[in-house]
């Protein structure tokens, strides 16, 4: 890559021709305050917040030689007499730019002033409030008082844009970046401005509404109040939420996640910046995950035959059923790469075969891929299977018919859901491990309810073969029981071997046995994931089309036709 | 000294008795013989014609517009656009509406006189939304020469042709800024672009190589051709060549439209001797010398400095009545030449009403893109309509100068210092009328009047 030197307050950076100048500021850890612009939409320039003094070396007009500065000894700077928009300009050899002169702190205060005069000040019952740009860029750069007297402009306060948009338009600053997103990275122009002056206001097209699969990041990416979220407004401030990362469970992108939790409850779901992956989006679909925590129909009790039982008891009950033979396994696609693994474990110990139940839909081509389990591809990485998985338990269901069958272990996953009868749920012996109640619960024998993803910690791999952790947000719910312990015991119950029941320890077996995961260490995963090699697999005809940042490998060529 | 006689170039035949707006009558007058002769040149000399006539662009910047031509990108292989500005709008000015409402074939010969020189094949008129009568008298002349093969395929049989297209603006000020008037063209709201990197003459319209020229300056290029660009730069003054229209309205005896060599005439002889003074028993008080975003002048100030006469530099001392009207003396007094539309005001003007009256204008047409613009003009409209409507503070002015010093050279597009300079030369200018305001007019609210919350 080409590297340039600008110039910046006096300090040299090396950055590659054409960086934007908030980029090349930033490198320097020199805060460059802006509202309009952002890393991943065009620049619009209309917020006027990043205004520098900008400059170029002095060269002589006819010889083009450089006019030295005798005082310096150094080439001397011509300086714009016009403060210039730091996101509009691109690095070239010899720009100089200057963040604190006076004239640039004028112009902060000045662009302060006017943001803030017909705004609301309503902080004291705002969403953003915590996490406002106009509060930062204010204390950081404003004045610190008004001179403004008149009557502030009225707008609607309550705008419905959308089912999980709602719009202050009072607080909006028409900073763009919310009709940047829908325009450039959804492709669904919905939002736009109507009227004009300081009387504009944000709209949706006449008949239209803001109702895409990606509205919510519109509210993630407004730097200030405008637009909320529906289900997080006014629930929660938002310095009382502690953030964990987390991962979409949504589909096979795994897009990067914080979740906001507090006091054992998840408030909400924002995305986390991964430029490999999912850039600063996510989709909508994946925000409301994290209602399954507290969802009607959370198992809490562990049972045997019905009765409410121990974990010990549970287990001990569960290796009774298997141990009769007959046994089969039926893995997840949603499981953790760890669970995937003690799931093989406990496939090897009982030398039955896994199954599991593929998820694919019609990929959206930006962050929901057609493969909606998370994790097929641990699957094949732990060698839990060796295939892409079918859509229903066909073969599974011949073998109960044909009695080969006798009693399954699912993991997680609802046979009822996945095409097996009622009639051969009857007829053979359910243990369930599972999260929420379903017809395969209620057939169960066993029953041990295990953690969702909130709730613990591990690692997925996503369609781009990238291992990338995610950790736990809130504790479990009461008489939840850890997927691994349960796994790990039960494996032990059935003559396995003894294995590590926590995350940290597991992995020093993961990575002695999975050869894809030889190099790997749980502990140094990089937040934004890790590539394995994923070409044993390569020859797969796995589901996903392109997303944003994944184009999959070539199909394997057709017989040439005659 | 006595005015110098008006020389009509543009406005030649426009006000001849019995002269209309229709082509039969504009060619039994001389009519497309000079762009039959045009058509007949290597359109590089046209290019050239333009340069040497050292034409400043009429619209209000006075950008050189042989200059302008040259800028354009010819390496990108995309075909090149001319847009008219016909967008007349500046507070003012209404020598374009004119020139379209009587005499839209001259317009229409100046644009493909233009278009073969700079090899276009589309152009458009954007005519600006009020004028609903001109865009039909331009639909029918573009139809009439369309028949007669001035317009259209292959013109007078060379080969070379270029359509004609009308476009109607909606009514809005900012339409008239060059990249708004694209973005309005490419049917979005009107929001300027930012310059760099979206110079219409590189990325104009669908962002392809596009020059804009307003109304006034298409037909000057006529007149280039006609007589060549070496005596067309003889009229006129150095650096101001050409005849320039001016709109003069407000307090003088005789308002209306003169056409004057640039620079041969004073403001003192245009409003004493052409527009026969000021109204009786008044005086002049201020005069906006080039629409209201131009810089007010006030009578009985000097302005003094030195400036480039032929070789040598000479020492000036002019009141108002001495500024010679061309682009570059209005701009050494620290106003602008700007559109030619110029607004008298006499001493029965309150300036700080006239100043409301500009500031709820520009509040009114401010587009709402970028921040200091969209709040400052509301902000600067809400103080004067204040003063003027009750509750004036003796600091008002101050303020009012101060958020006008926040706004100009921050913006996205000119419309920030068109906003902001009447303000500061308002305010700057008549201070002690904005300070005695307060007591002249304002004071506190009598009891009786409820309180507004």
């Amino acid at each position: 890559m080409d590297l340039i030197t600008v110039n910046i307050d006096g300090r040299d950076v090396a950055v590659p021709k054409g960086t934007n100048m908030i980029e090349a500021a930033r490198l320097l850890g020199i805060d460059v305050p802006h509202y309009c612009y952002h890393p991943k939409l065009t620049v619009a320039g209309n917020c006027r917040m990043c205004l520098v003094e900008m400059g170029t070396l002095a060269a002589d007009p006819a010889t083009k030689a450089p006019v030295m500065d005798p005082a310096t000894g150094k080439q001397r700077v011509n300086w714009v007499p016009r403060p210039a928009i730091a996101c509009a300009t691109s690095a070239q050899p010899g720009l100089h730019i200057r963040t604190t002169t006076p004239m640039v702190r004028d112009c902060r205060e000045g662009v302060m002033e006017f943001l803030l005069i017909n705004h609301p000040l309503d902080c004291p019952i705002c969403d953003q409030a915590g996490e406002c740009k106009l509060q930062e860029q204010s204390t950081g750069y404003g004045r610190g008082y008004s001179r403004y007297v008149e009557h502030k402009n009225v707008k609607p306060k309550r705008t419905q844009l959308g089912p999980r948009v709602t719009l202050d338009d009072e607080r909006c600053i028409l900073c763009s970046r919310c009709v940047r997103f829908c325009k450039e990275i959804v492709k669904d122009d919905v939002l736009g401005f109507a009227d004009r002056g300081s009387y504009s206001t944000l709209t949706c097209y006449p008949g239209r509404r803001l109702e895409n699969d990606y509205s919510l990041n519109t509210v993630d990416i407004c730097p200030v109040g405008a637009l909320t979220s529906t289900d997080f407004r006014f629930k929660m401030r938002v310095w009382f939420l502690k953030q964990t990362n987390g991962i979409d469970t949504g589909s096979s992108v795994g897009a990067n996640t914080v979740v906001w939790s507090r006091e054992g409850a998840v408030y909400r779901v924002t995305p986390r910046r991964n430029d490999a992956v999912n850039d600063t989006w996510m989709a909508d679909s994946g925000r409301i995950l994290y209602k399954e925590v507290r969802a009607h129909g959370r198992l809490g009790t562990i049972r045997v035959n019905g009765a409410e039982s121990a974990l010990e008891f549970a287990v001990r009950a569960a290796a009774g059923i298997l141990a009769k033979g007959g046994a089969a396994v039926v893995g997840s696609g949603r499981s953790s790469v760890e669970e995937q693994f003690l799931s093989r474990k406990l496939c090897d110990a009982l030398g039955a075969r896994a199954s599991l139940v593929s998820r694919v839909g019609k990929g959206d081509g930006l962050l929901v891929s057609a493969d909606r389990n998370p994790n097929v591809r641990g699957a094949l990485v732990t060698g839990l299977v060796a295939a892409l998985p079918s859509a229903t338990l066909e073969s599974l269901g011949a073998q109960i018919d044909s009695g080969q069958v006798t009693a399954v272990v699912s993991i997680g996953e609802d046979l009822a859901a996945a095409g097996l009868s009622a009639a051969q749920l009857a007829r053979v012996s359910i243990v369930y491990l599972g999260t929420h109640a379903n017809a395969t619960s209620a057939a169960a024998r066993v029953v041990i309810p295990t953690l969702t993803l909130f709730e613990k910690s591990g690692t997925l791999v996503n369609q781009q073969f990238r291992i990338q952790k995610f950790a736990k947000a809130v504790p479990g719910v009461a008489g939840a029981t850890d997927d691994l312990l349960a796994l790990a015991r039960l494996t032990a119950a059935v003559g396995g071997p003894v294995l590590a029941e926590d995350v940290g320890p597991l992995w020093t077996q993961i990575a002695a046995e999975v050869p894809a995961l030889g190099a790997v260490s749980f502990a140094r995963i990089p937040d934004t994931g890790l590539l394995l090699d994923g070409t044993p697999w390569a020859g797969l005809p796995f589901a996903e089309g392109p997303t944003l940042h994944f184009v999959p490998a070539a199909p394997a060529p057709k017989e040439a036709r005659p | 000294m006595p005015a110098p006689e008006q020389h009509r170039l543009v406005f030649r035949q426009i006000d001849e008795p019995g002269y209309s707006n229709d082509l039969a009558c504009y060619l039994r007058n001389g009519g497309y013989e000079v762009l039959r002769k045009a058509v007949r040149r290597r359109p590089e000399e046209l290019v050239d014609e333009v340069k040497k006539s050292g034409l400043r662009g009429r619209g209000g910047a006075g950008f050189p517009c042989g200059v302008k031509w040259s800028l354009l990108d010819r390496k990108s292989g995309k075909p090149v656009y001319l847009i008219v500005n016909a967008d007349e709008s500046e507070p003012g000015t209404f020598k374009d509406r004119y020139i379209i409402y009587r005499d839209p074939h001259q317009l229409i010969e100046g644009i493909m006189i233009t278009c073969f020189a700079n090899k276009v094949e589309q152009t458009f008129i954007y005519i600006r939304g009020e004028f609903p009568d001109g865009a039909k008298i331009l639909e029918r002349a573009i139809a009439e020469a369309r028949a007669a093969n001035f317009v259209g395929p292959s013109i007078l049989g060379t080969g070379y042709g270029c359509e004609i297209y009308v476009h109607r603006g909606a009514g809005a000020y900012i339409c008239g800024e060059e990249t708004g008037l694209i973005e309005s063209l490419e049917g979005k709201r009107p929001y300027p672009r930012i310059k760099p990197p979206y110079f219409p003459a590189v990325l104009g319209l669908y962002q392809c190589p596009t020059i804009v020229n307003n109304v006034e300056t298409i037909c000057h290029v006529k007149h280039i051709a006609d007589m060549g660009g070496e005596a067309f730069s003889k009229i006129g003054t150095p650096n101001n060549t050409g005849t320039r229209i001016l709109c003069v309205s407000g307090h003088v005896q005789r308002p209306g439209y003169y056409e004057f060599d640039v620079g041969k005439l004073t403001m003192g002889q245009l409003l004493n001797e052409v527009c026969g003074g000021p109204l009786p028993g008044r005086k002049f008080k201020a005069v906006i010398p080039g629409g209201t975003s131009a810089k007010v002048l006030k009578f009985g100030e000097r302005y003094k400095g030195r400036r480039k006469v032929g070789a040598e530099m000479v020492e000036y001392d002019w009141g108002v009545e001495d500024i010679p009207m061309d682009f570059d003396s209005l701009a050494m007094v620290g106003s602008m030449g700007g559109s030619g539309g110029v607004i008298v005001m006499d001493d029965s003007v309150s300036m700080v009403e006239a100043l409301g009256n500009i500031n709820a204008f520009y509040s009114h047409e401010s587009c709402g893109q970028c921040t200091p613009c969209r709040e400052g003009s509301l902000w600067m409209k809400r103080i004067t309509a204040r003063m003027v409507h009750g509750d004036a503070r003796p600091e008002d002015g101050a303020l009012l100068k101060s958020v006008a010093d926040q706004i100009a050279g921050r913006t996205i597009c000119a419309f920030g210092e068109a906003c902001a300079w009447p303000t500061q030369s308002f305010v700057g200018k008549f201070g002690d009328e904005f300070k005695a305001y307060s007591q002249e007019k304002g004071g506190p609210r009598p009891d009786a009047a409820p309180e507004l919350v």
